[in-house]
């Protein structure tokens, strides 16, 4: 039996870190939790882009993504930070979160007479509350418990030959022993959407996959233009995707091969599903790693050809190049050289063994590179209606 | 004498393979290898960087391209044997809004 060691959460999930999370209701609050941040250690925030003057179903989409980051079980205590006058449901966020068991406070900066205030009593419940959960100790945990996130980012023809087989080869090996395992970026389903629609466990499933597919494609076509440098991105191109149906063709086998279970919301949080699971996100990386943390994901396997070196807050994030060449240009940033496929050296096999145990390294606790030095800022809610 | 290079074809319906060597200029010859072990020596028709692809066949216009043994694109042009292949001469048959635009117009 396969073991690690996370902190358990009084839901029954199993965090990788043990975080407070200072979570800003609304982008105009994000400078007073980033200060609060940065006096006490122990604490994440995120600094997102949303939560007013949105149309109510991107206010409830965001309202829930924020709860469900809270819900994540790398957060152990939570800190809202509200402006007051937000369009998002604060009162909503602070019920939800403290029926979870963590300890939860919320803050209004206008109710406390404005930032400067604001920033001393958040510093303050932020101490406290670090404090508080810091004496957590890691028990032990099922493999069964585990649930990863995965994702490539800055892809190129050696992603879908190298780094993307092995983050596959990972993911069956985690659906055959009980776990759970989410991909997304729907965006990059095009073109090979029949092959995961084959692979759903019911006919209801596998129209829902052709469904989001086709959702996302009707809005990239509205603007009129041929998608191509938005998807694939110049960087893409250069790296010789030549077409999005390539691209994608290359994307979904991180998926691996096992029955595909179902699709989740962009905001919704995993309970009790098992096996392989779709979010509905697109591929862009402040949107889907926030995505994919919300889901509960205690670490991401990140596969990249062309070199991405994003991390999230609250979530480990261990990049996977398939590139020999970037990997050794941009070693301080990659965690695991799938490179040595595309030049012989190393089967799938070997290098997805070597990632399986690296991620049990990073689920017990160490740290990956981009998670070291804090190269995690860069995120977003995903929406789908204007700004107004 | 300097070291074969390979262009790497992964599906037996493929008409394209990839190179994963860098230095691949219009003449070098280059060995199409497939899963089964299959080999052939082709002239490579362009300079073809790192990670991109060739046409192990010739392919005509409006003719699929295929990859993973999955259409990835169309081709735009007359592409022969040994061809550099990338966005000059394929298309790509998604996310054209730009095509809808053009039918209603």
């Amino acid at each position: 039996m396969t073991t690690w060691y996370g902190y358990r959460r009084p839901d029954g999930s199993v965090g990788s870190r043990n975080f407070v999370a200072v979570i800003p209701a609304v982008t105009c609050a994000n400078d007073v939790a980033n200060a609060i941040c940065r006096e006490v250690q122990g604490t994440v925030t995120y600094m997102h882009h949303q939560g007013c003057c949105q149309l109510p179903p991107d206010l409830d989409r965001v309202t829930e993504t924020l709860i469900s980051l809270g819900k994540s079980p790398n957060v152990g205590a939570v800190l809202i930070v509200s402006l007051g006058c937000e369009g998002t449901d604060h009162a909503r966020m602070y019920e939800e979160l403290k029926a979870t068991g963590k300890p939860t406070e919320i803050i209004h900066i206008q109710e406390l007479g404005g930032v400067s205030k604001a920033i001393r009593i958040g510093t303050d419940i932020a101490r406290r509350l670090v404090m508080e959960i810091s004496g957590i100790q890691r028990e032990p945990a099922d493999v069964s418990e585990i649930i990863m996130a995965i994702k490539c980012g800055a892809s190129d023809t050696t992603s879908g030959m190298a780094s993307n087989c092995v983050i596959g080869y990972v993911a069956d090996k985690l659906v055959d022993l009980g776990a759970t395992v989410i991909f997304g970026e729907t965006t990059e389903f095009l073109g090979g959407e029949h092959l995961l629609a084959k692979r759903a466990v019911n006919e209801e499933v596998g129209k829902k996959i052709f469904q989001i597919v086709n959702e996302m494609e009707e809005r990239a076509k509205s603007i009129g233009c041929d998608m191509r440098r938005g998807q694939p991105t110049p960087g893409n191109i250069a790296g010789g995707l030549s077409s999005i149906e390539e691209k994608s063709l290359g994307a979904i086998v991180k998926s691996g091969t096992r029955p595909i279970q179902g699709v989740l919301e962009y905001p919704e949080h995993v309970t009790t599903q098992k096996g392989l699971w779709i979010k509905d996100s697109p591929g862009r990386e402040p949107e889907i790693l926030t995505g994919m943390a919300a889901t509960g994901a205690q670490f991401m396997c990140f596969s990249t050809g062309r070199g991405a070196p994003q991390g999230f807050p609250s979530m480990p994030v261990i990049k996977i190049c398939g590139n020999p060449n970037t990997f050794e240009n941009m070693k301080d940033d990659m965690d695991l050289n799938a490179g040595l496929i595309i030049t012989g050296e190393k089967t799938i096999e070997e290098v997805g063994e070597e990632a399986f145990a690296l991620l049990l390294e990073v689920l017990n606790g160490r740290m990956t590179k981009n998670e070291a030095i804090q190269y995690f800022s860069a995120i977003d809610i995903h929406c789908l209606g204007p700004v107004i | 004498m300097e070291e074969l290079k390979i262009a790497l074809k992964v599906n037996d319906l493929d008409n394209v393979a990839t190179i994963f060597a860098n230095g691949i200029k219009d003449g070098t010859e280059v060995e199409i290898r497939d899963k089964r072990g299959n080999k052939e020596l082709v002239t490579v028709i362009g300079d073809v960087p790192y990670g991109h692809k060739i046409a192990v066949k010739d392919i005509h216009v409006n003719e699929q391209i295929t990859k993973y043994g999955e259409e990835i694109g169309i081709a735009t042009h007359e592409i022969k044997k040994g061809e550099y292949v990338h966005v000059h001469n394929l298309d790509s048959m998604r996310g054209r809004g730009d095509w809808e635009k053009e039918e209603k117009q």
